[in-house]
């Protein structure tokens, strides 16, 4: 079926208005060769048959128990409180678009003022976008708007290894339009932040770090942003929203330019988007900010209003000059995040965080005494926050069918991207697995090692 | 909509209240590393009750296609239908991970590779990635592959793209993003592409042309079969916007008509909901040339032993990833929906019907507001917006329009039409509604002739009145300082 409303009456009245005799006659200009292609698509189907259709498609996919699943690494299974949703489901906000149109999109509006004040207060920065596409996208546009600060004289890039690697492959593919940029950092598997902080130089537009970084731990950033800005490049931070319930953010240890994936705040995995970019920065840099912007004013009767604001940055306006090309962004996943934020609020947040991190420390610390286990052995010292890495006695792939067999969804297989962490797993942990969920994943492990 | 004061989360906020309890930790606790800790996150503090009264208070006062007529150019905001959100949100679906094995989830690879199959057929294109975020991202990603294709066979002296200057926006910023220089072209007197500065223009350092077509005069162009050959002849590459895709899909392959490359915006054609500003989705479709060069992981299927297995495979000279994971499946799956509910005869009448709304539209209006191009149009037209003699330009209009309980045009856009409304009034749209949007438009024409200070001081009937930016802009306040907390 089609959501077409008109009447054989109505057509033939409009048809005869505009002066054609048939709807073909619309399509003159079209090169009659090459009009109306016989598409080789199935047939239509009923809204009933498409819910069937769709629901055995999506039985298709194995389910997961949350309380089983120990997969992470950069998308999150989180507890979401029935508000958000409840919310999000509003046609009012979903059906609507960007507000151009400010007298009749206050509500919208002022939910993204919202979302980018809880964000500032969040991450500890100035000023926050209205929302990028995911937190890959984010990092890529943080890296040209530094490489635009740099003007020219500073075209490297040091990005730490310890960033999610898919974050790193979109950065370089967003890097092939321009020209002198060059990426140095990440071709070392193993460097840590000392030897990274080495390669930042005058030529250097900003050092990316990941804290907690890919592999879950906290970075030691004391110093950190003060060594990058006597060089005089930025500090961009990848991070996760949830640590922030708990952990200094990056704006208080010094960071220029703040960005993440926000999934975690109350969007489902949904394999993988729609996510939510988050992106925040200094004041110094709003003009050079990608993305829209809400401000707060008044209107003609002096009331508090919202709009969007310091549009020249962008595309519609700027054109080829313009900061970003981002038009379409990711609004809905923001006022969802704001929806998750608000509801679960500073106690809630907090809460979240130290269950995510005592349950890994738990998890972490049963796996540790398994024989033939090691936990996060490639610096057992570091603070971890609700991801490790394990070493497994036994191939990644051949311990995660074990735990599959057991109804258990197992951690992601380092050796994918790293080739000295073959054989290593990394397991997340978060609130919504319990402790006797851990206790299964432990007792599955322990039958690898024997 | 409630024209009543609404505070923000943290007027609203009360130390102390709180909206959720989670369940008590099961496991030992273990020791926080106390100096890395913060004593504040700097959150609201609200009852589950503040916060459903907050955001209902909010909704009150945004308008949607749901709330009513949105005819608001170039952007397809056609009705959401009800049963793609509910299958989007089926757990099997919703809450996958990205990362698992794929033999676990061979239902959204199904699910992927059909959908890429069916816009490839749409579209006329040997191959698509479901893998851009958006159009503007579509745009982005389809000039690097044709950068990469240039490359690959070693041809590095083009660094010109030619666009014409009806585009949108998004067109020459992608392409200063990508590594081009945008070079703007001419429309001629009928709206259509100068065909005469295409010519001039094409030489051996044209990259590409990034046409749009039906182009955001609402115009088919005419002349597309000869500048595509110009292009081509010159060893350039054609990039197609597919932002005006409702207007040809079932009527005409962009394929077919000799784009190399094209984005599909999902929230437009395909109905996903355009979520107040996103999530969007832009796939991408290319010509044979261009497959080897598509953003990936793209989904592959193999037969194995009588049953078909899906698997995720790299093309081999892949410009790399433009997002994490796969894009936006909660759209893909929105948008599976939609096709396979419309099939191939469901897309033409929907297509049949955009153009005859808009057809529609414009001889109704073209009295009253001049129509500079005034020829049969595809699923939106351009009229100007300004009423001679009253001082009344297309902004007043549109802020009437607000008044009479529709969304307005698109203003000033495209930047060659003075005064520009451009109308797209999308095919879900019956005859009283587009009759009601002609009465209001001719009232306010009278509205501006007879009392035009009231259409200059309108709207009277929105939650705020005009807003201003200037302020706004000058005095930048773009985070709520409300009871500052530290951390």
């Amino acid at each position: 079926m089609t959501y077409v409303p008109h009447t054989d009456r109505e057509r033939a009245a409009m048809l005869a208005a505009i002066g054609v005799a048939r709807m073909e006659d619309l399509f003159a200009a079209v090169p009659a060769e090459r009009r109306f292609p016989d598409l080789k698509l199935p047939p239509p189907a009923s809204e009933p048959e498409i819910m069937a259709e769709m629901a055995a498609l999506a039985g298709r996919n194995a389910a997961a128990d949350p309380a089983l699943s120990f997969l992470g690494a950069g998308t999150y299974h989180h507890f979401r409180p029935a508000m958000v949703d409840h919310v999000l489901s509003r046609s009012e906000f979903y059906t609507s678009y960007t507000q151009y149109q400010p007298e009749v999109s206050q509500g919208m509006l002022q939910a993204l003022f919202e979302y980018q004040s809880m964000i500032c207060r969040l991450t500890g920065m100035e000023v926050s976008n209205a929302s990028h596409y995911d937190g890959a996208t984010a990092l890529a546009e943080a890296v040209l708007l530094a490489l635009n600060v740099g003007a020219g004289k500073r075209s490297k890039i040091v990005l730490s290894p310890a960033v999610h690697p898919q974050y790193r492959e979109v950065v370089k593919t967003y890097l092939r339009g321009t020209h002198a940029a060059t990426i140095v950092g990440d071709d070392d598997a193993t460097a840590d932040l000392a030897r990274l902080t080495s390669l930042v130089d005058r030529e250097t537009a900003a050092l990316v770090i990941q804290n907690p970084n890919f592999f879950g731990q906290c970075e030691p950033v004391e110093g950190l942003a003060e060594a990058v800005h006597k060089a005089g490049a930025l500090l961009i931070v990848v991070t996760d929203p949830i640590s922030l319930g708990l952990f200094s953010p990056p704006g208080a240890y010094g960071a220029d330019i703040v960005v993440a994936d926000g999934q975690s705040l109350g969007i489902p995995p949904s394999f993988g988007g729609p996510h939510l970019g988050i992106f925040a920065a200094r004041m110094a840099q709003v003009r050079r900010l990608s993305g829209h912007l809400v401000g707060e004013t008044v209107d003609a009767d002096g009331r508090r209003s919202y709009v969007l604001t310091l549009a020249t940055r962008e595309q519609h306006i700027r054109r080829e000059k313009a900061t970003s090309n981002i038009c379409t962004n990711s609004a809905v996943c923001a006022l969802g995040a704001a929806v998750y934020l608000a509801t679960m609020g500073r106690q809630g947040l907090r809460q979240v965080a130290e269950l995510c991190f005592h349950k890994s420390h738990y998890a972490a610390g049963e796996i540790g005494k398994l024989k033939g286990f090691a936990v996060n052995p490639q610096a057992p010292a570091q603070p971890f926050f609700k991801e490790f890495v394990v070493r497994l006695p036994r191939p990644v792939g051949d311990v995660d069918a074990h735990l599959r067999a057991r109804g258990i969804v197992g951690g992601y297989d380092l050796g994918r991207d790293y080739r000295h962490l073959r054989n290593h797993m990394l397991v997340a942990v978060t609130e919504t697995n319990t402790r006797a969920g851990i206790d299964r994943l432990v007792a599955a492990l322990g039958e690898v090692a024997a | 909509m409630t024209r009543d004061k609404h505070p923000t989360v943290y007027e609203l906020s009360v130390p102390g209240r709180h909206g959720i309890d989670l369940p008590a930790c099961d496991v030992p606790l273990a020791d926080l590393p106390a100096a890395q800790l913060r004593a504040d996150c700097g959150l609201p503090e609200l009852s589950q009750l503040d916060v459903a009264r907050h955001y209902l208070a909010l909704s009150q006062r945004n308008f949607g296609v749901d709330s009513g007529f949105y005819p608001l150019g170039s952007c397809t905001m056609k009705f959401n239908p009800k049963v793609n959100e509910v299958v989007a949100r089926l757990p099997g679906f919703a809450e996958a991970h990205p990362l698992r094995e794929p033999q676990t989830v061979q239902g959204n690879l199904a699910l992927m590779l059909e959908l890429q199959q069916w816009l490839a057929e749409i579209g006329g294109f040997a191959a698509v990635s479901l893998q851009p975020s958006a159009g503007a991202h579509g745009e982005f990603t389809g000039l690097l592959m044709m950068r990469a294709y240039h490359r690959a066979r070693g041809d590095t002296k083009r660094t010109r793209i030619l666009i014409p200057d009806s585009a949108h926006g998004t067109n020459p910023a992608s392409t200063t993003m990508a590594g081009f220089s945008a070079v703007e072209l001419p429309s001629d007197a009928r709206g259509n592409i100068d065909l005469e500065a295409v010519r001039v223009a094409c030489d051996d350092t044209v990259a590409g042309i990034m046409m749009t077509n039906p182009n955001t005069l609402g115009l088919f162009e005419e002349e597309i079969g000869e500048v595509v050959r110009l292009v081509h002849a010159c060893g350039g590459l054609v990039y197609g916007d597919g932002a005006n895709l409702n207007a040809l899909a079932g009527i005409a392959r962009p394929g077919d008509l000799g784009v190399d490359v094209m984005h599909y915006n999902l929230h437009k054609t395909f109905s996903t909901p355009h979520g107040g500003g996103g999530p969007g989705a832009g796939p991408v479709g290319v010509s044979a040339r261009l497959e080897d060069f598509l953003p990936g992981p793209m989904v592959a299927a193999t037969r194995e032993g009588g049953e078909t297995r899906y698997a995720l495979e790299m093309p081999p000279q892949s410009i790399g990833r433009v997002s994490t994971h796969f894009g936006n499946f909660g759209m893909f799956v929105r948008a599976y929906a939609y096709i396979r509910q419309h099939g191939a005869a469901g897309l033409r009448e929907n297509s049949e019907h955009a153009v005859l709304n808009a057809n529609y539209l414009r001889v109704k209006l073209h009295h009253a507001f001049k129509v500079p191009y005034d020829r049969i149009c595809m699923h939106e037209f351009v009229c100007q917006g300004a009423v001679a003699e009253t001082g009344v330009r297309a902004l007043d209009v549109s802020k009437r329009l607000l008044d009479y309980g529709f969304h307005p045009p698109t203003n000033y856009f495209p930047l060659i039409v003075p005064e520009a409304l451009m109308i797209e009034p999308t095919e879900t749209e019956a005859k009283p509604t587009l009759d009601a949007f002609v009465a209001a438009m001719r009232a306010i024409a009278e509205e501006a002739r007879r009392e035009p200070a009231l259409v200059k001081g309108a709207p009277h009937q929105t939650p705020v009145r005009r807003v201003d930016e200037v302020k706004a802009a000058r005095e930048l306040k773009l985070v709520d300082r409300t009871r500052p907390v530290s951390d």
